[in-house]
């Protein structure tokens, strides 16, 4: 079995590095590191074809001992999607266990007091304005009365 | 005909699935769509089971026409069949149980929407596990199982459950990339991933390249399995998710792992010789896990190590290479999925009525609610291995196929070429054996003493050295105590308890039943010429 020596390297620096990551404290870090290991062993995983050929669709006069092997394809295609949606629910994982660190469990309550200070904010304002307009409405129907009183 | 039946036990459930959430909102049509589709299967499995006992070999069904090395094969034969079967089954009763904790609770731990679909996926992905005849897809079995089991056990975002299931989901994921390096390893050296194909082209590869693949596939399986020193992760995780949930992957999920290696041991590597290894890691967990056990306040802690601790009885049972000592592993599997999974259904039941799981705080559980005590006594008195009970048969099944390989008597026949390890290690570990159970009965007579017997006005200012001496569960969400046990709850408990006791009126049959099964691998090839019919190319 031939294979591509870069491929090969690539591989390694990606097993390395993301072993490294994956051992740091910090949840995205794993991840991040889970996401290195996972891309190298597709690749490793690639290289295992052997040596590279045709895109291998076999028809007319086409020689199948010159295709490349499909069936690593399939796996890594296989793997990337298994990986996509791991690192889906990873990141909502990770995004659950900040929320939780830093609101608690009252980060997932509405506290009372807070929407009742807001509520009674929100109905002083309508107040304000509403006087806001009777007044104005007061000035103009007062402004009118003087002009008739003088017509 | 029945080979249409073996795709449908994996498409089944995952139509099932599907189905499930497009039916948003609608609760009971939802709850019928699972319900139906687990019976279903349970039927398919039966019928298979029953087919492939009388054809003495098993089906193999090359999916959408692809010949075999080529395309995916699902392979059904004895042991899968039973797997599927005792799953299926299992799956079933929980399902009832959640049903009714949902019901009776307006569905609070298992929202219908998500817990429904989601347990469907990891029917399907167990199942997939139990027939796939390719190594490939056996991986993709695990994943679609791990996926819905990583949302099961973090369902409702607890803080205590995300910590939990963080631990839970990386090692899994090592896990995962050990079998994927492995499989791509094993395709580099023989150039398939068909499990039957590899049986052969295995052996022809050299000892050393042979030893690294084979050993690569036992620690990706091993910490699936719960397997000394694999499952430091499992006593941490299972028990903070909801009841039902940790009653499920309790009793199959590492079993999913224990069936691995053993098509591991007979089909893929029945030449290499690891007995020694098997005996020693069996001897181990078996001795650590129960340990551990020992000093657990909680009850789902202790049934967690206890858990760890028996997965070691069918490690031995695997290293003994030997036809009785897998007939009696076969049979133990049974025995522990079914055991397992009803005593977590109880606890669940206990923490529902008593608002607690610690020895600690329970007390005078039997005058409050004696169906409870039955419910909680049979199975514990059958995992403790007590006879009749088939805890009991399972173990003196494997002591005897244990002294026939330490014996070296000529009854016992050995699988392929490997020989049984050294007579000393055999019944040093089947010693080991002997005191886990006694120390497994001990450790579930202080649960049923302290919490069943001790009256409830002494629960007050209570001090002995048995309660100074054990470990409360790391500080989690308080339950409150309902004292009521929803009818559905109860009757699914009930019917897991009387499959309980089953086991042990049918041990004649179904010890027959394990024997055939081991029977099937003896040789790997039976196994190939299940999918090879003309052999192999």
């Amino acid at each position: 079995m031939t294979a591509s020596l870069t491929l090969v390297i690539v591989a390694a620096v990606l097993f390395g590095t993301g072993i490294t990551v994956m051992l740091e404290r910090s949840l995205t870090r794993v991840l991040i590191g889970f996401l290195l290991v996972g891309n190298g062993v597709n690749l490793f995983m690639f290289t295992m074809a052997g040596a590279p050929g045709l895109a291998p669709i076999l028809g007319e006069g086409v020689d199948p001992d010159a295709i490349s092997d499909p069936l690593p394809q399939a796996f890594v295609l296989t793997a990337i999607v298994i990986n996509l949606g791991i690192t889906a629910f990873m990141l909502a994982l990770i995004y659950r266990s900040w929320w939780l660190a830093q609101l608690g469990e009252r980060g997932d309550l509405i506290v009372d007091e807070d929407e009742m200070a807001e509520d009674a904010e929100e109905t002083a304002d309508l107040y304000r304005s509403s006087e806001e307009d009777d007044r104005a409405v007061q000035a103009v129907l007062e402004a009118s009365d003087e002009d008739g009183g003088r017509g | 005909m029945t080979d249409a039946l073996v795709p449908l036990m994996v498409l089944l459930p995952l139509l099932g699935a599907a189905v499930a959430l497009m039916l948003g909102r609608r609760l009971r049509t939802q709850m019928a769509v699972s319900t139906l589709v687990l019976a279903a299967v349970a039927v398919i499995a039966a019928v298979l089971l029953a087919q492939v006992d009388a054809s003495g070999s098993g089906i193999s069904v090359a999916v959408g026409a692809w010949p075999p090395p080529f395309g995916i094969v699902l392979v059904v034969d004895r042991l899968s069949a039973i797997m599927i079967i005792i799953s299926a089954l299992m799956l079933l009763g929980v399902l009832v149980y959640a049903v009714g904790q949902g019901i009776a609770d307006q569905h609070r731990e298992t929202p219908v929407s998500i817990f429904h679909p989601t347990y469907l996926i990891l029917s399907a992905g167990v199942f997939n596990a139990f027939i796939a005849g390719d190594l490939f897809n056996l991986y993709v079995g695990f994943e679609i199982l791990l996926s819905a089991s990583y949302v099961l056990l973090t369902l409702g975002g607890t803080g205590e459950r995300i910590r939990a299931g963080v631990t839970y989901i990386i090692v899994s994921l090592v896990s995962s990339l050990f079998f994927l390096s492995a499989i791509a390893l094993v395709y580099g050296a023989t150039g398939t991933a068909n499990i039957a194909q590899l049986s052969v082209r295995l052996a022809e590869l050299p000892q050393d390249v042979q030893l690294i693949l084979h050993l690569l596939l036992l620690i990706a399986f091993g910490i699936k399995a719960a397997v000394f020193p694999l499952s430091f992760w499992l006593p941490d995780s299972y028990p903070t998710a909801p009841a039902p949930v940790t009653a499920v992957f309790a009793g199959l999920l590492t079993k999913v792992g224990v069936y691995a290696i053993i098509r591991t041991e007979t089909v893929l590597f029945p030449e290499s010789d690891l007995s020694t290894l098997f005996l020693v890691i069996g001897g181990l967990t078996l001795a650590i896990g129960i340990l551990g056990a020992l000093t657990q306040a909680d009850i789902k802690r202790l049934l967690s190590f206890t858990l760890v601790s028996h997965i070691g009885y069918m490690i031995f049972g695997i290293g003994l290479a030997s036809i009785v000592g897998l007939a009696a592993t076969i049979y133990y599997v049974i025995h522990h999925i079914t055991v397992q999974t009803t005593l977590f259904l109880t606890t669940g039941l206990i923490e529902r009525f008593g608002g607690s799981t610690s020895i600690t705080r329970l007390g005078g559980l039997r005058r409050a609610s004696p169906m409870l005590a039955v419910l909680f006594f049979v199975p514990a008195m059958n995992l403790g291995g007590i006879p009749p009970f088939s805890g009991f048969l399972g173990k003196v099944g494997l002591f005897v196929a244990g002294a026939d390989a330490a014996g070296g008597t000529t009854s016992t026949e050995t699988l392929g070429t490997s020989s049984p390890g050294p007579a000393w290690l055999i019944w040093t570990v089947v010693a080991i054996g002997a005191a886990t159970s006694l120390v497994t009965l001990y450790a579930l007579a202080r649960f049923w003493n302290l919490a069943f017997w001790r009256p409830k006005s002494e629960l007050e200012g209570y001090r002995s050295r048995i309660i100074d001496s054990v470990q409360e569960a790391p500080a989690g969400a308080t339950v409150v105590a309902t004292r009521t046990t929803p009818v559905l709850m109860l009757a699914a408990t009930a019917a897991l308890v009387t499959l309980t006791i089953a086991l042990t009126v049918f041990a004649g049959p179904l010890f027959e039943l394990s024997g055939r099964a081991a029977e099937n691998l003896r040789d790997a090839s039976v196994y190939v010429s299940i999918v090879f019919p003309g052999g192999v190319r």
